[in-house]
């Protein structure tokens, strides 16, 4: 079980309030992503979690269980850090067996599931190694190996692909889903890579300084973000914010739409712009117009291989089923 | 990293070494304090246990106001600034050569290194007696084979003894030192200076030196510090005769050979006013580092 | 550096490079080579630097007549004992400062060197009253409380360096794991900063073995160590030059090994971090 509640936490570093009162609730099971930008306090939060830091108001709960004042080894969870946090002078099967040692299981147990987890992680031939002669994604596999002999309630990450590099980040990435599909224990995972929180989350909490911004799953924050700082954060390439004259057209403050929701045509629409950069991925193309009476270049997204150069005049049409449409307050207008 | 948990448990676990080092400082330093407003001559019948006398500032001004005193200042000025002056020198200069390749860099890098770890009293006697000896020392032999008169190092020319005594034992230091820092001196520095046309010595003048500015600043004052209190190799060789007694070797003849409390208490107390004006530069030297 | 440097260049700096170090070690292999001649031989003019008389004699004259060994015993008692107290009492404090730093901790750190800075001769009066009332004067157990607490500045701050250079990461992972403190910091901290451990340790027993004011000064008979056994010679003995320098290189050549061992350390403890 592994049920998490926070209630009314909030933090402070003296004077500073780095996490105003917060509610959160994550179910049994679930795979919740945190993210943010950096010094959103996503980090401390999870910190918070872990009982690596103290609370300066509110309550953790942990299966209904008050765990505020728990100390971290009583909270029944696992943590996955950024730098791995190996223990470099044992080798992986005593780092792997640590938790299991510090619980005082007896060493044919602790063999047994040090056994299975290697199993699991592909890790059998790495077991007498030590830290130090492992890649980054065998250290990684270490890592996660250490927090799941332990059967924990639920798995923190905290940013565990970060210093990995861009092709290893997504087969490790596939693995934890996998793993995560095969234990159905609670995960929760900060990142700041939005492509990360897509891809994985159940639902995805975003946070800007210490405030959650929305909670839900991938497809609801894409498809109606709660206000531009969602709008803007979630998606690849983000989304276009136009406001000013444009918008008010519309009846809306700002308005948004994404690149891959405008049409493009060389004769004629509703935006009149000049091609500038355009990057070509194969399967896509983007491509930076600046269009009159918009300030910065919108970006277009198109399938496939289009013939569009730069400085070539197009017009472009956004979808007006796709478009997004905020008040003053950035907040999203339904 | 903390929580209230940690955070008492740091403050428990740092208690030990903190009470330890505030018992060993104060309570010490309150005696003398006390001692030093106190007649107090245990050869003369004065004791702890009968009350002492208030004397005020009379030992203060008894101690600056004998007549060894200032000879003793003197003597301390003039053997602390000469090993200062020498080891720096030479160890700036021993840093550059040891820095520069040649074959057999880690032998001799022990070689010169090694005088740091003779403990100070065989140290002293072996250059008392080996060296300096005015029959059968070294010196003697090499000043005879010169046809020179040789000297009585320990009486004609005993400060300047003591001073080579030290600076060879405080050399490696200041060597090993100055050396760490030459060898963090980013050496594309050195080359685009030397790219620009800049020649040895105003390469040395303005790259080397103002980098090593550090370095010989902790020297100095770790040194001064450290020689400040030489006991032992005055101890040993010379006893305090001959212009070699320090403020540390007056305070500890006043204390131990004329058992007068309270005027070494006093001296005690001047030198550790003095010791703390210089450990108060150091600090903030050190303390600039702990920011980085 | 990997610079060029052009091979008469080379050879020159090599030979004046070994004739300073020769210089500079000299009256150290000097101690050494009297130590195996005879008296006569020893004030020989011109100096004998080889052809003489290799002989032991003189080792065991010292340890006969003034029993070298109980002086060696009780050095290593007591340089041994205050590191070990030493490291005992700072390691804890060293763990705090460095992994739960406060906005005192630099003030506490620079506090602690302020302690080392205290000049003896200014408490020698008061630490030897406190010796006789506590029965310590001329103990193993007072030279070794007195040692360890001038020298505990020192090991705290090498060991503070030293764990700080340690991810902080490590030892939450070791929380997260379940481990409580004492497991912390001797199944994961203690072992990953061993090397650090061991140079702190071997500077403090170099340190400690060389002190030559309080173990001079609070030592008479029977807790005398090495120091204390070397002033013995400071005269008329030391005329006796082959006696003084057996004794001396006995004195000395355990540390020498051990300080050749520890002199990248060295800098770091002795400059209290402050040169790296």
């Amino acid at each position: 079980m592994g049920r998490i509640t926070l209630d009314k936490v909030r933090k402070a570093f003296g004077d500073v309030e780095v996490i105003p009162p917060l509610d959160l609730q994550i179910e049994d099971g679930e795979f919740v992503v945190f993210v943010g930008p950096s010094g959103c306090g996503k980090s401390t939060l999870l910190r918070m979690i872990a009982g690596l830091e103290d609370l300066s108001g509110g309550q953790i709960r942990i299966d209904g269980k008050d765990a505020t004042n728990a100390p971290p080894a009583r909270r029944g969870l696992a943590m996955v850090f950024q730098s791995y946090a190996l223990y470099p002078h044992m080798s992986v099967r005593r780092n792997i067996a640590f938790p299991l040692r510090m619980a005082g299981l007896d060493k044919a147990e602790q063999d047994r599931r040090v056994a299975a987890a290697a199993e699991v992680l592909n890790l059998t031939d790495y077991l007498d190694r030590r830290p130090g002669q492992l890649s980054g994604g065998q250290r990684q596999r270490v890592a996660i190996g250490r927090a799941i002999v332990r059967e924990p309630s639920a798995f923190l990450f905290d940013e565990p692909l970060s210093n990995l590099d861009a092709a290893l980040r997504v087969g490790m990435r596939l693995e934890i889903s996998e793993l995560h599909n095969r234990l159905c224990t609670t995960m929760i995972y900060v990142t700041h890579d939005q492509v990360e929180a897509m891809t994985m989350a159940d639902r995805i909490v975003v946070l800007r300084a210490g405030q959650i911004e929305q909670v839900g799953t991938p497809l609801e924050l894409y498809r109606s973000p709660r206000n531009t700082f969602v709008a803007g954060f979630i998606g690849s390439p983000k989304m276009n914010l136009v406001s000013g004259e444009i918008a008010s057209r519309h009846g809306a403050e700002t308005i948004g739409i994404r690149p891959e929701h405008i049409a493009v045509s060389d004769s004629g629409g509703e935006w009149h712009g000049r091609v500038g950069v355009s990057e070509h991925l194969g399967s896509d193309t983007f491509f930076h117009v600046a269009c009159e009476g918009i300030p910065d270049p919108v970006t277009v997204r198109v399938g496939g291989e289009v013939g569009v150069r730069h400085g070539d005049e197009v017009w472009l049409t956004p979808d007006p089923d796709q478009l997004h449409r905020f008040d003053k307050q950035g907040l999203r207008i339904t | 990293m903390a929580t209230r948990h940690s955070r008492s448990a740091a403050r428990l676990m740092m208690a030990p070494a903190v009470i330890l080092l505030l018992g060993w400082m104060l309570v010490p330093l309150t005696m003398t304090v006390f001692f030093s407003f106190k007649q107090y001559l245990p050869m003369r019948g004065d004791s702890l246990e009968r009350g002492l006398d208030w004397v005020g500032f009379e030992n203060y001004a008894r101690f600056i106001g004998s007549s060894s005193f200032w000879p003793s200042v003197q003597a301390t000025l003039m053997i602390v600034g000469g090993v200062l002056v020498i080891t720096v020198a030479l160890g700036i200069l021993l840093a550059i050569l040891l820095d520069q390749p040649f074959w057999g860099q880690g032998v001799v890098r022990i070689l010169v290194i090694a005088p740091f770890f003779v403990m100070p009293t065989v140290s002293a006697l072996v250059w008392k007696n080996m060296f300096m000896d005015p029959v059968n020392g070294m010196f003697a032999h090499l000043w005879r084979f010169f046809g020179a008169q040789p000297v009585s190092w320990m009486s004609d020319a005993s400060v300047q003894s003591i001073i080579i005594i030290v600076s060879w034992q405080w050399l490696p230091f200041a060597t090993l030192i100055l050396l760490t820092a030459i060898q963090s001196l980013d050496s594309e520095q050195l080359e685009a200076a030397e790219m620009d046309g800049a020649p040895v010595l105003s390469r040395f003048l303005h790259i080397v030196l103002p980098h090593l500015g550090r370095a010989i600043t902790i020297v100095i004052l770790i040194q001064t510090i450290f020689l400040l209190s030489i006991f032992a190799e005055i101890f040993v060789t010379t006893g305090g005769s001959f212009g070699t007694r320090t403020l540390t070797y007056l305070i500890f003849q006043r204390v131990v050979d004329s058992q007068n409390i309270g005027l070494g208490s006093a001296g005690g107390v001047y030198a550790i006013i003095l010791a703390n004006i210089i450990a108060l530069f150091l600090m903030r030297i050190v303390g600039k580092n702990l920011d980085r | 550096m990997a610079r060029a440097v052009s091979t008469p260049r080379k050879i020159a700096t090599t030979a004046v490079a070994w004739t300073i170090g020769l210089l500079i070690f000299f009256p150290i292999y000097w101690t050494i080579l009297t130590s195996f001649k005879t008296e006569a031989q020893a004030i020989a003019n011109p100096p004998l630097f080889w052809g003489f008389d290799f002989t032991l004699e003189n080792y065991a004259v010292v340890q006969e007549r003034s029993n070298y060994m109980r002086f060696l015993w009780n050095s290593v008692i007591i340089a041994g004992g205050s590191t070990l107290l030493g490291i005992l009492v700072a390691v804890p404090a060293a763990w705090s400062m460095a992994f739960v730093p406060s906005r005192r901790t630099k003030d506490i750190l620079l506090w602690m060197l302020s302690t080392k800075m205290l000049p003896a001769v200014g408490v020698l009066y008061p630490i030897s009253l406190l010796f006789v009332q506590f029965g310590l004067l001329d103990t193993r157990i007072g030279l070794i409380l007195v040692l360890m607490l001038i020298n505990l500045p020192i090991i705290v701050w090498m060991l503070y360096t030293y764990f700080k250079e340690i991810p902080g990461e490590i030892l939450e992972a070791a929380r997260m794991d379940g481990a409580g403190l004492r497991q912390e910091i001797l199944y994961v901290l203690t072992p990953m900063a061993i090397p650090g451990i061991a140079s702190t340790v071997l500077l403090n027993v170099i340190l400690a073995w060389n002190e030559a004011f309080w173990t001079l000064n609070l030592t008479a008979a029977s807790a005398a160590p090495l120091t204390a056994f070397i002033a013995s010679y400071s005269s008329p003995e030391g005329l006796f030059y082959a006696k003084l320098s057996a004794a001396s290189t006995m004195a000395i050549a355990p540390i020498l090994i051990l300080g050749w061992f520890s002199q990248k350390q060295l800098v770091r403890g002795l400059t209290f971090g402050a040169v790296k």
